[in-house]
């Protein structure tokens, strides 16, 4: 009567041990699936949800910004800076294309033909996500007269460059296309 | 305390020694839930539901804090970030239904442990605390059900808070500024979202405590059994692992297939369709009902219709409002002093031929009545059946009971879990040098080794 | 002893309560009291049923009919659009009833939505975009509500779901507009009061919304189904449980993988519980 309480491996033979325990290895291991599985909804809906997925597009008229002057507006919740360079800034920011750079681009590639006095970028700093000053008159547009981040002193030069600072890459441009001559449409 | 004869937990590596020294959560969950813990051979499925009570909690516990992420509890935004909830967040309809779900199927089980309890007098002595922890566990689980279903702001939410916290202004003098108190304005609005949606945060939290004491409480007897007999031998345990976490895993597996059927693809059923149209103050839904689990409790709540009134004089002693009131938390509190009513020596209905009659022909045919006519509306015949099963429940519990415990001749007890489940000779077998010992509980003898 | 004593006086006193003042005079009332007065209405009211055959999605394996969705909103657009709000739905659900990125586009920019004016900050309007919600009708309930006098229409959103058994409610009620038998009408003293409706599968048969699907062909579908009232009613019925419950048959699909799953691992824990329990399964002689 002993066996009667005792636990299953201590009975039967070698191979029916064995035989005895696949089924438990198997239920073990299926409940085991089943627990790993559960996780996955509880993972994924921390997820940025549908309506935040959901592509959103900003229209952004350009035509009134005088040169030299820059805007501010929202795009998927972040600011996007939108400035008209002056002559001597393309000039400046032509200049500078073969300068050493951490990041190198040239003008020409962060803006769009025909329009390369329009610089659009996000007014997200590459470090950690500060908004850089320089977009607002007045401000301190850092030491390459373009951005400057004060959170951790980051200078961007006229065409949103980095060019001195921790911050690892230049402004973001964000997909955009001119839908007229006086509207651009981000995203 | 346990057995003399449980298993002793034995570190086997360098690092479970290390821990068994410093901290020792191994050997708590062996004892508690492992191989440490010696249990009746002999339960039947009702010994399941209070492994899946726990699972229930957790299930809530996790789906709930997971919800919160996304939920705002704000009545302007409620009801929409809800349905935000089922449309833009991955798998959030999942989620809720399962929270939602699962709240049903936390009280179906509760439901069935509690009526395992009285069927197998679990409240007897030496478990009272247990029973008594228990009361105080679906108590809590009554509140924090209720608050829940305020959240979603959804008509039936709405006028749920508005009614429940009505019961309140039954109480004489207090009871109108307590529930302007307890709303925190004249109508539930953003104060008392805002505060139920912090107290259902908190009070699984507690529950989970009291669930703690609960098996703390039950492992200091050890667990009941089917034939009311106490545990006299080792042959009439078997270690907790891995025979009972087997069957519970089995159980467990049963249970997730009625939940999922019921997520997946009916998962508004026990809902209310009221509860879909966001709150609006102006307009009470034609029918309100609670949560179906809260039915037989409403039911007892309406039976009272007509005040207490002394004849001829058109003196009202108590309103109907408050007999209502009093009779409902009444009818849950009267639990508390089940260990004391009942005065059988003998536990389970098995032997109890009187009790088991007006178990089976009257207790639960009266819960049924209630569960009825609580989700029914104010009319005839409801009324009138709810009124007779009201009556039956208090007499039952506080009348019949007490009576019948001091007049029924129970049938002969098997002398042992043992012989319960082996029959009379095998388990003398069993048992050769055992004493004969009263009913008294667990023996010191140790490990009767049987003549193979 | 004292705490049986008690609960004994106490259980006799509130059953005595309960039977002497609310019972006896409840079934007093009941028995000789006057009967209960009926509603005329109540005997106009018909239980509504589904469309014959029912509805695509109906069952464990129901799927969406995407035609039929898209035919339903057309309705929704074309009809009850022009009262009733779907506020939870953006446009960008579209795409689950097959429309493609730039249908979508399409579609939403044929819907005006509240707008600012990005120079002014005036509040005006612009063409809808994927990521707006359907607009509403009225720019507040006091003038839905006076516009409809005095019955706000309810957002349509969730209204299958706010109903019993909702997608059958709403095609019986969108087919159960009519006249009252005038005989029974007659003889129970019933009148539709003036400004309702008579429709037997609303609950109190008098509903404030006139009839929205009048006539046979009101839209013209695109597929070139015939719109009879019945099928324009099954269609819109259709694309409201699709806005109530997008995940409904993507719900439905993962209930299968579920159950399956749990059936067998819970054969596995079976086969194992047994095999644990085999040395001391009980032996009743």
């Amino acid at each position: 009567m002993a066996s009667d309480t005792a636990v299953i491996s201590e009975t039967g033979s070698e191979e029916g041990v064995r035989r005895r325990d696949w089924i438990h290895i198997a239920a073990l291991s299926t409940a085991g699936v089943g627990g790993a599985s559960l996780l996955f909804p509880l993972i994924s809906q921390m997820a940025p949800s549908a309506d935040v997925l959901a592509a959103s597009t900003t229209d952004v008229d350009v035509s009134a910004i005088q040169p030299g002057q820059s805007i501010k507006a929202v795009f998927r919740k972040q600011p996007l800076f939108v400035k008209r360079l002056t002559p001597e800034e393309i000039a400046k920011a032509k200049a500078d294309d073969g300068a050493p750079m951490r990041d190198p681009a040239t003008l020409a590639e962060r803006t769009k033909q025909g329009h390369e006095d329009i610089l659009v970028t996000m007014g997200v700093c590459t470090h950690l996500g500060c908004v850089p000053l320089g977009a607002a008159e007045g401000e301190n547009k850092g030491e390459f007269g373009g951005y400057f981040c004060p959170c951790h002193g980051s200078h961007y030069d006229v065409a949103g460059r980095i060019r001195k600072g921790p911050a690892p890459l230049n402004l973001r441009v964000p997909e955009y296309e001119f839908t007229s001559d006086a509207v651009i449409r981000v995203g | 305390m346990s057995f003399a004869w449980a298993k002793q937990y034995e570190p086997k590596t360098a690092l479970t020694k290390w821990l068994d020294e410093k901290l020792p959560l191994p050997r708590l969950v062996y004892n508690a839930v492992g191989a440490g813990y010696p249990v009746p051979r002999n339960l039947n499925y009702m010994w399941n539901f209070g492994v899946l009570a726990g699972f229930c909690l957790m299930i809530q516990i996790v789906t709930g804090v997971v919800l919160a992420m996304h939920y705002a509890a704000n009545q302007a935004v409620a009801f929409a970030t809800v349905e935000h909830i089922m449309r833009n967040v991955n798998w959030g309809w999942a989620l809720r239904y399962a929270h939602a779900n699962g709240a049903s199927f936390f009280f179906i089980v509760v439901y069935l442990h509690i009526f395992r309890g009285f069927f197998y007098s679990s409240y007897k002595a030496p478990r009272e605390m247990i029973w008594l922890l228990g009361v105080v566990i679906f108590l809590l689980m009554m509140a924090t059900a209720f608050m829940g279903y305020v959240l979603p702001w959804g008509q039936m939410s709405f006028w749920g808070a508005q009614v429940i916290t009505g019961l309140f202004s039954a109480i004489p003098l207090v009871g109108e500024p307590l529930q302007v108190w307890l709303l925190g304005g004249f109508a539930p609005d953003n104060a008392a979202l805002n505060r139920f949606f912090s107290l259902h945060f908190l009070l699984p939290f507690v529950i989970l405590g009291v669930v703690i004491l609960h098996i703390w409480a039950l492992h200091i007897p050890g667990s009941s059994n089917p034939t009311g007999v106490e545990v006299k031998s080792e042959s009439d345990t078997v270690p907790f692992h891995p025979y009972y976490t087997a069957k519970d895993g089995f159980g467990l597996g049963v249970f997730l297939i009625a939940f999922a059927t019921m997520v997946f693809f009916l998962p508004n059923a026990l809902g209310h369709p009221d509860n879909y149209i966001e709150a609006n103050p102006l307009s009470t839904p034609a029918h309100i009902v609670p949560e179906w689990y809260f039915w037989p409790f409403y039911a007892i709540l309406r039976a009272f219709t007509g005040d207490l009134t002394i004849p001829f004089t058109g003196i009202v002693l108590i309103p109907a409002k408050l007999l209502g009131v009093i009779a409902m938390f009444g009818s849950i509190l009267l639990w508390f002093i089940l260990p004391w009513l009942d005065k059988s020596p003998v536990r389970s209905g098995h032997y109890r031929p009187l009790f088991n009659k007006f178990f089976w022909f009257g207790l639960i045919p009266a819960m049924i009545v209630l569960f009825v006519c609580g989700g029914a509306p104010a009319e005839e015949p409801y009324v009138i059946l709810s009124q007779v099963a009201t009556a039956y429940y208090f007499l039952h519990f506080l009348v019949i009971l007490p009576i019948v415990s001091q007049i029924e001749v129970p049938k002969p007890l098997p002398f042992s879990i043992t012989e319960a489940v082996l029959g009379k000779d095998a388990a003398a077998e069993a048992r050769t040098g055992a004493g004969a010992a009263g009913d008294v509980g667990p023996l010191p003898e140790v490990s009767l080794q049987p003549a193979e | 002893m004292t705490i049986r004593l008690g609960g004994i006086i106490f259980g006799l006193a509130i059953t005595a309560v309960m039977v002497l003042w609310s019972l006896i005079p409840g079934a007093y009332n009941l028995a000789f009291g006057p009967a209960p007065e009926k509603q005329p209405s109540a005997a106009f009211y018909e239980h509504g049923e589904g469309p014959a055959g029912g509805f695509s999605f109906d069952g464990p394996f129901g799927k969406w009919d995407v035609a039929q969705l898209q035919r339903g909103y057309q309705v929704y657009k074309e009809v009850c659009s022009a009262c009733h709000s779907l506020k939870f739905v953006a446009f960008r659900n579209l795409r689950d009833l097959g429309y493609s990125e730039a249908e979508v586009d399409a579609e939403a920019a044929t819907w005006t939505v509240p707008g600012i004016d990005p120079n002014t900050g005036e509040a005006t309007t612009r063409p809808g975009e994927p990521t707006d919600y359907f607009p509403s009708p009225y720019p507040n309930a006091i003038a839905a509500a006076a516009a409809n006098n005095n019955a706000i229409p309810p957002d349509l959103s969730l209204i299958t779901k706010a109903r019993h058994d909702g997608s059958n409610y709403l095609y019986s009620l969108l087919t159960g507009y009519g006249e009252p038998d005038p005989e029974k009408a007659k003889k129970v003293g019933f009148e539709t009061p003036a400004g309702l409706y008579f429709n037997k599968h609303f609950p109190n048969v008098n509903i404030a919304m006139p009839p929205p699907l009048s006539i046979d062909g009101q839209v013209t579908y695109a597929d070139g189904t015939d719109a009879t009232i019945p099928q324009m009613a099954e269609d819109v019925a259709a694309f409201l449980t699709w806005t109530a419950e997008p995940s409904l048959v993507a719900r439905k699909q993962t209930g299968w993988a579920v159950l399956g799953f749990l059936l067998f691992a819970t054969a596995l824990a079976f086969l194992s519980y047994k095999q644990i329990w085999a040395g001391v399964k009980p032996k009743k002689k």
